[in-house]
């Protein structure tokens, strides 16, 4: 009680949340990514991004599993956590891409709201898919005794600290794995984006499709690669959210949905910095809610920053002030 | 080279078109005027097929345009300016003509057609690095018809290129379409300003509520007193 009046603590353990909370800011970052780059170009929440990173971190846990990965050490330790990386993001970004095939293109003349129904429908099937997926009977899934049940992911990435083992802050193999798969595809995203000839067409799909079909745009083409991209994305992010907080559940796709939702919301949805930013601040936000609130709290606070977003600032912390259709 | 034959086409139960026959030879420009709601901006925009029609028949160089997606109307050599432009704002003015060339690989040939829109339309290089909605509205239309060009069409449709902007610019702009006629575009011009129009045209349609009511040459829809009396004034 004495140590905590002290004001070197009182920093220690404020760095240490801003540390977790930023680690699992860029996680929400990578899946606000994908919010917003739907939103951006069809103008679709599209609900069933969260829970298509559930089955994510399902697929990784499967492959764990299957391949007895929680005991390759060393370099073959390493080559896992890649193969888990690139087998995810392909799973998901092609899942994603026949999701706008199968629920989405079809409808692209219908009312917006008509397609938001399809993608809360999509959302459910992937919730029981995952709730089926977690009763697979293999030993990672706990015999598939409880589908429901959360299931522990093991440990891959070593959770010794990296600034020495008697150091006040921790920052692990975790955060570094964190920092070092978020930045690289931040920074990848961003050029694709402003630089190529598929980030201009998206860029002008989004602004006016009906323009960009004039330019000889295949508009629906470019969609579908948004999708693969967002999905890829999301991919990557199920996997160092596994092994970032160890456990996965056929729910968290909701929670993590939500937190991702509310960043994209927070940023100004439709902006890639925008996401990012949000991402990092809703991961902050949590952070200090369950250190200094109460964890119970946490999600009140983020739904909390949602509404005040939604009504002080629809547009966002980046987002563009008018929408110039028409 | 634009064959348009009993074209029908509307907007639900709507009917805007109703049996449109309606040519483009080689080289020409032709001119489509007519009054608000006539059915000019919905018949260029079955042309390039952003919106779907009936018709005995729609040809372009004898292709069948009925079966192809807009992208790939473009792709068979026409290109469409919409009606107000529909420049994309926050692209920048570069960024927008790359777009016009988009289906194009032939590295030479786009730097040729980027020099060529920049001679037309000098401000477009001079505000290559801003973004297209910061232009004013006859710069837009000047990038909006830059952008068409980029896609090196063989038929250029305009629609409405005189529409809310400065004179001067309309000046500029009516200019530009003279040169591109002269260097062998065909245009089809759809316009308000039926007087401009019609100079420029070497032949002429006249849409009244979704019918092909005259055509003729431009020289002979100009003296034409029911042409005069509803849309020229005096």
């Amino acid at each position: 009680m004495a140590m905590e009046s002290q004001p070197s603590m009182w920093v220690d353990v404020f760095m240490q949340q801003l540390t977790t909370g930023l680690s699992n800011g860029m996680i929400i970052a990578l899946i606000a990514i994908g919010y917003t780059m739907v939103y951006g170009i069809i103008e679709l929440i599209n609900f069933a991004h969260g829970d298509l990173c559930t089955l994510g971190s399902f697929l990784a846990l499967t492959l764990v599993g299957l391949l007895g990965m929680d005991a390759w050490t060393g370099l073959p330790g390493v080559g896992g956590v890649v193969l888990l990386l690139v087998s995810c993001a392909l799973f998901c970004a092609s899942l994603n891409w026949v999701i706008d095939r199968v629920f989405y293109r079809p409808l692209r003349q219908a009312p917006k709201l008509t397609l938001l129904v399809s993608a809360i429908g999509c959302s459910f099937i992937l919730v029981n898919v995952a709730l089926f997926w977690g009763g697979i009977p293999m030993e990672v899934f706990g015999g598939g005794v409880a589908a429901a049940a959360p299931k522990d992911f093991p440990a891959l990435v070593s959770d010794e600290n990296l600034l020495g083992a008697t150091a006040k802050m921790s920052f692990t193999m975790s955060d570094l794995l964190v920092v070092c798969v978020t930045l690289p595809l931040m920074v990848a995203l961003t050029m694709l984006i402003r630089f190529t000839r598929l980030g201009k067409a998206m860029r002008a799909v989004a602004q006016n499709p009906t323009a960009a079909s004039l330019m000889g745009i295949d508009v629906d083409r470019v969609i579908g690669a948004t999708f693969l991209i967002g999905g890829a994305i999301g991919g990557f992010a199920s996997v160092i959210y596994a092994l970032y907080n160890n456990t996965i559940s056929f729910q968290m796709g909701y929670r993590t949905g939500m937190d991702a939702f509310t960043a994209a919301v927070l940023g100004g949805i439709g902006s890639m910095p925008g996401a990012v930013v949000g991402g990092l601040l809703i991961g902050v936000a949590r952070a200090l809610s369950d250190g200094y609130i109460e964890a119970r709290w946490t999600n009140s606070v983020v739904f909390g920053i949602l509404i005040l977003t939604l009504v002080f600032r629809p547009s966002g912390l980046l987002g563009a002030k008018l929408r110039d259709k028409v | 080279m634009l064959n348009v034959q009993g074209m029908n086409a509307g907007y639900g139960p709507v009917e805007v078109l109703h049996e449109v026959t309606l040519e483009v030879h080689r080289g020409e420009i032709v001119s489509l005027i007519g009054a608000n709601g006539a059915g000019k901006s919905t018949m260029l925009r079955c042309i390039s097929r952003i919106h779907g029609s009936r018709s005995q028949s729609l040809t372009f160089e004898g292709i069948d345009l009925h079966s192809l997606p807009p992208h790939e109307v473009v792709a068979r050599g026409v290109s469409h300016v919409p009606e107000g432009r529909r420049i994309f704002p926050r692209l920048t003015v570069r960024e927008n003509l790359e777009m016009g060339a988009y289906r194009r690989n032939d590295v030479a040939a786009i730097a040729k057609d980027l020099a060529h829109v920049h001679e037309l339309f000098p401000i477009l290089h001079t505000r290559a690095k801003q973004m297209g909605g910061t232009l004013s509205g006859g710069e837009q239309q000047m990038l909006a018809i830059g952008r068409a060009l980029m896609s090196s069409p063989r038929l250029l449709m305009m629609d409405e290129p005189s529409m809310g902007i400065a004179p001067i610019l309309v000046a500029r702009i009516f200019a530009a379409i003279k040169q591109l006629r002269s260097e062998g575009m065909t245009i089809l011009l759809v316009e308000q300003n039926a007087n401009a129009a019609l100079k420029l045209a070497d032949r002429g349609y006249v849409l009244e509520t979704g019918r092909i009511t005259l055509s003729g040459t431009g020289a002979q829809l100009l003296a034409d007193k029911r042409v005069q009396d509803a849309y020229l004034g005096e």
